[in-house]
């Protein structure tokens, strides 16, 4: 039995209500129990902000993708480099770090819970692979259904409970936890080189459209009472005048959840852009955050931008060679067969462009111009707008009007004609910062009945304390010592047990993987179904009984079952 | 006893539809698999046991023994290199890296002899592929260049494209031309609707040429290239322009021959300049059947696909200087483990000569060229045969292979997180 008090902790935790109050945490064998023995071992908080351990609801980190952006990218390996140290090994690069380097440096952050946001069934082996080397930080994989052919076969028969039995089964096979669609119906099209450009264009041969392909995926995944929604990359991402299709995806989706919402679309930032071409580029922030704020059945992520360099890596692989054809850098693209695709190209987001100037308005103003923080997540959808570790100043920009005013003086000059920000006064509070970086997430994904996000008795051990005494700071005036704490925590526990401490690592940890297994009745078992494991063997390379995902690639499973109704 | 889908552990196309029929832990019969995989099935002559070298003989020791002689060699080694690994699952891999970080060795696999001047291309201009199912689907246009499938991979022709039957084809074998490029007349070139041969050497100012007429500039190329007439090009960029899917599968042909990283560069460049028309890949011929996996894991805990020198503290990446060859030549190694590989088959003779002089232990089932480099060579289980692990296919697609035997031997992993726990001990 191992037990840890927490003492003089000023906590925030939303979730129970709780806002600046200045308490004890007990932990018992990794978890948070009401007291300890009087052998716990103490660690004195001092009134430092303590949270929640930080949950990431959208970032790449693992996998097939991931790992391409790294192995084609020796320039940014060396941009960010550590030797073994202590617990630590070595690790590399900068906007992709490796597995190692992600896990110590979301652990320093205080991150404990971490999505990956795409996961091309086919190759979940390789996320699952490289999650257990991501042993800081607990797992879980959005899994991309949006060019499968059974789901897009079986929505052209109008059977979304067929839908639901093939998502039903897949993610059982590769130990997914949540429903992605990247692009719908853009990643099939873009395996003969075409793509979708709004929600009504049909898909080449199945002759879906995107709208059918949004609607009867999120009903089957409330049929299959999944514990995250659908999570939705909109199609059309990234091109001016895309929030139509963006508000005209959200206008899809009806409230059929009491517990959480209905549809999660990420990254908006990227899907939030006016105009009819790149002079003419401008923010529609507030189109897409008003709609927000009158669905509550919507929860967005920011996918703020950040200067300087970093990586874009998507299944969105039509957009990523429409990037290559602007930025005329390297390119990679990867379709996987029957499911989905994937592309990555480099970039540098600079301050004197004007549509990236007007990209980082965008994020911030839809932080700020969606009133619920349980709405609107913060995120750079990692390393797309920018590698996490940009976290702290995006929290600090948020909390601070004169920071933000600061900033805006070095972007281009034009970018105050095509953006509300400079006109925002909203300064978020300690609070909304927990709700947007912890709080928010657990209710998003779902997992807070898991013991996620939150600090009550049975909750994970998960804390994050930093050096910042929210009575004394004024967010607003000293915002450098907001990015100072939340850049580095006094101490990160994870799992009842101190990880890290002012910037190092302390032990080697064991991630813990959270996937889904829904129970569907014998005719909906599509390992049984003659019609799927016919065309299962026809056309895909590998055969289906090497394909489900073993569980030695799980260093700890936590498989969440539903009941499905079908 | 038969055991249906089991995973082929030699070439990269890791084909999973094996069927191995066993009778008293013995392999008789082998369905589906080619000659090549059929032969590593039935099994050559394994070692029995570890052997050191006592002067001009073998003597036979424990694997306690042989794991310990090699945590010490590494131990005491000043630029200990680690080398091989295409030919063992990724488990063992992820111990190997582990352990040159800790002893501040080089670890480097045996693309740096083969496909690592694509990945240096790769790294320049990035890689336009697919998963070989999307091919098998949809490609009505193969070309082959500097690869010879029908010795080196032989189902790649039957899974994936000549052969195979594609969901978006009515007739895949009339409906899919395929195009072999090569210097010589090979066997797979015996079976393609389309022949290039170029003059060797050559490739470079095909695929330019090619380039420029996709571009449009004909008027630019002269009546000939390299051997290839105009009119050839001509008509081979307007089958590529008019492909409603083509992919390049390219192999060591063109990797390996004059001008080498530049031509995969120019081929890469020449794929993605046709996506501008219609939808064309490229991908590399990945030899060992789990090479691609090496470079995943490589990358996924160093940040670099082979050629990693954690001598100080970091991982440096500088192939031709912390690449096995290099390192062999300049005589800097003092101590080498080998895994998965022959090495002695396949380098220069002045690394041979420098492999003869210093300590060397290899884990390998058989005995090899490299075992007369060895001080101890100690036996492991075959993955794929007797131990499971994971192995990527040469398109990324991870696969778990099967045990199909059991036997005492230990696998990689097993061996090599023995010898890590000493090394972890005494440092």
């Amino acid at each position: 039995m191992t037990e840890l008090l927490v003492k003089n902790a000023c906590v925030i935790d939303p979730l129970r209500g709780i806002n600046g109050e200045v308490m004890d945490i007990a932990i018992r064998n990794g978890k948070i129990v009401e007291e300890v023995s009087d052998a716990a071992e103490v660690v004195d908080a001092r009134g430092m902000l303590t949270m929640p351990g930080g949950i990431d609801s959208h970032t790449h980190i693992c996998g097939t993708k991931v790992n391409f952006g790294r192995y084609m990218s020796p320039e940014d390996m060396r941009a960010g480099r550590t030797p073994r140290q202590g617990a630590m090994h070595a690790t590399s690069g900068y906007s992709v770090p490796t597995t190692y380097g992600n896990s110590y440096r979301y652990s320093v952050m205080g991150y404990t819970t971490l999505l990956e946001g795409a996961m091309a069934p086919l190759e979940a082996r390789h996320t699952h692979e490289e999650f257990s080397y991501t042993p800081l930080q607990d797992t879980m994989a959005n899994t991309l259904f949006d060019g499968n052919w059974g789901i897009l076969e079986a929505i052209r028969d109008g059977d979304t409970k067929r839908v639901a039995a093939i998502i039903a089964w897949t993610l059982s096979a590769v130990k997914g936890f949540g429903v992605k669609l990247t692009n719908p119906g853009g990643t099939e099209a873009w395996q003969w080189g075409k793509n979708v450009t709004c929600i009504r264009d049909p898909v080449p041969y199945f002759e879906v459209t995107p709208a059918e392909i949004i609607r009867s995926v999120v009903e089957a995944n409330e049929l299959l009472h999944l514990p995250h929604s659908v999570h939705l990359h909109c199609n059309n991402l990234g091109t001016p005048g895309n929030y139509t299709c963006t508000l005209g995806s959200f206008g899809l989706i009806p409230d059929l959840n009491k517990k959480r919402q209905t549809l999660y679309a990420t990254h908006v930032q990227f899907h939030a852009y006016g105009g009819s071409g790149w002079k003419d580029f401008c923010s529609k922030s507030e189109p897409i955050a008003n709609y927000v704020n009158m669905r509550p059945q919507i929860v967005i992520d920011m996918g703020q931008v950040m200067f300087g360099r970093t990586t874009t890596m998507t299944a969105d692989g039509p957009m990523e060679f429409n990037l290559y054809r602007l930025h005329h850098d390297k390119w990679s693209n990867h379709d996987v067969e029957l499911e989905t695709g994937s592309g990555i190209i480099p970039v540098i987001y600079r301050r004197k462009n004007l549509v990236n100037s007007i990209m980082w308005a965008i994020g911030l103003e839809l932080a700020l111009l969606t009133k619920s923080p349980w709405q609107c997540l913060l995120t750079t959808d990692n390393p797309n707008g920018a590698p996490f570790v940009k976290y702290p100043e995006i929290i600090a920009l948020l909390m601070s009007k004169r920071y933000r005013d600061a900033e805006f003086a070095t972007v281009h000059p034009d970018t105050e004609s095509r953006v509300p920000l400079p006109a925002i006064e909203r300064e978020l509070d300690w609070h909304e910062i927990a709700v947007m970086t912890r709080a928010g997430g657990a209710r998003a994904l779902g997992i807070q009945d898991l013991g996620k996000g939150h600090l009550a008795p049975g909750a994970d051990a998960d804390v994050a304390i930093y050096p910042l005494r929210i009575d004394e700071v004024d967010p607003a005036a000293e915002y450098q010592k907001v990015i100072d704490g939340f850049s580095q925590t006094e101490y990160t526990i994870k799992r009842g047990r101190v990880v890290a401490r002012r910037g190092e690592c302390l032990v080697h940890g064991s991630n813990a993987t959270f996937w889904v297994r829904p129970k569907v009745p014998e005719n909906y078992d599509m390992g049984k179904d003659p019609d799927f494991i016919e065309k299962f063997d026809r056309y895909y390379t590998v055969r289906m009984r090497n394909y489900p995902v073993q569980d030695e690639y799980l260093t700890r499973s936590r498989c969440i079952e539903t009941e499905a109704d079908l | 006893m038969i055991v249906k889908d089991a995973v082929c552990p030699f070439c990269g196309c890791l084909c999973d539809d094996i069927e191995v029929e066993v009778e008293g832990n013995r392999v008789v019969a082998v369905t589906n698999a080619c000659e090549l995989g059929m032969t590593k099935f039935m099994g050559e002559k394994r070692m029995k046991n570890p052997i050191l070298r006592d002067g001009n003989r073998w003597k036979d020791i424990t694997y306690d023994e042989a794991i310990r002689y090699a945590a010490d060699m590494l131990l005491s080694a000043e630029r200990p290199l680690l080398y091989g690994w295409s030919g063992t699952h990724g488990e063992a891999q992820c111990v190997g890296v582990h352990m040159a970080e800790l002893i501040h060795g080089v670890i480097d696999n045996t693309s740096s002899v083969c496909h690592g001047p694509s990945i240096l291309a790769i790294q320049e201009v990035g890689h336009p592929g697919c998963t070989l199912g999307v091919v098998k689907n949809r490609a009505d246009l193969v070309i082959y260049w500097g690869s010879n499938p029908i010795d080196a991979h032989p189902r790649h022709l039957s899974r994936y494209t000549r052969y195979a039957e594609g969901f978006f084809l009515e007739n895949a074998f009339r409906d899919r031309k395929v195009i072999v490029v090569d210097v010589r007349k090979t066997e797979t070139a015996n079976i393609a609707d389309e022949f290039i041969q170029i003059k060797p050497g050559g490739d470079y100012a095909v695929l330019s040429a090619l380039r420029a007429i996709v571009q449009g500039k004909v008027d630019t190329i002269p009546r000939t290239v390299a051997g290839v007439t105009r009119a050839q090009l001509v008509r081979v960029a307007n089958l590529c322009k008019s492909a409603k899917f083509g992919a390049v599968y390219f192999g060591l042909g063109l990797t390996m021959t004059q001008g080498k990283y530049k031509n995969i560069r120019n081929a890469i460049e020449l794929i993605s300049e046709l996506n501008r028309h219609t939808k064309f890949t490229i991908s590399a011929m990945r030899g060992h059947y789990n090479v691609y996996g090496s470079n995943e894991v490589n990358t996924w805990m160093t940040g670099y696909p082979f050629g990693i020198d954690f001598s100080r503290g970091i991982a440096f990446y500088n192939p031709g200087e912390t690449t096995a060859v290099d390192i062999l030549a300049r005589k800097e190694c003092d101590a080498a483990l080998i895994v998965g590989s022959d090495p002695a088959a396949h380098f220069p003779r002045r690394c041979l000569e420098h492999l003869a002089d210093i300590p060397v232990v290899q884990l390998d089932p058989y005995p090899n060229a490299t075992t007369a480099f060895c001080n101890v060579q100690i036996p492991v289980a075959v993955t794929g045969i007797d131990a499971e692990g994971t192995a990527y296919r040469m398109d990324g697609v991870p696969i778990r292979t099967r045990r199909v035997l059991s036997t005492d031997y230990l696998s990689d992993e097993e061996v090599l997180s023995r010898m890590y726990a000493l090394m972890q001990e005494a440092s």
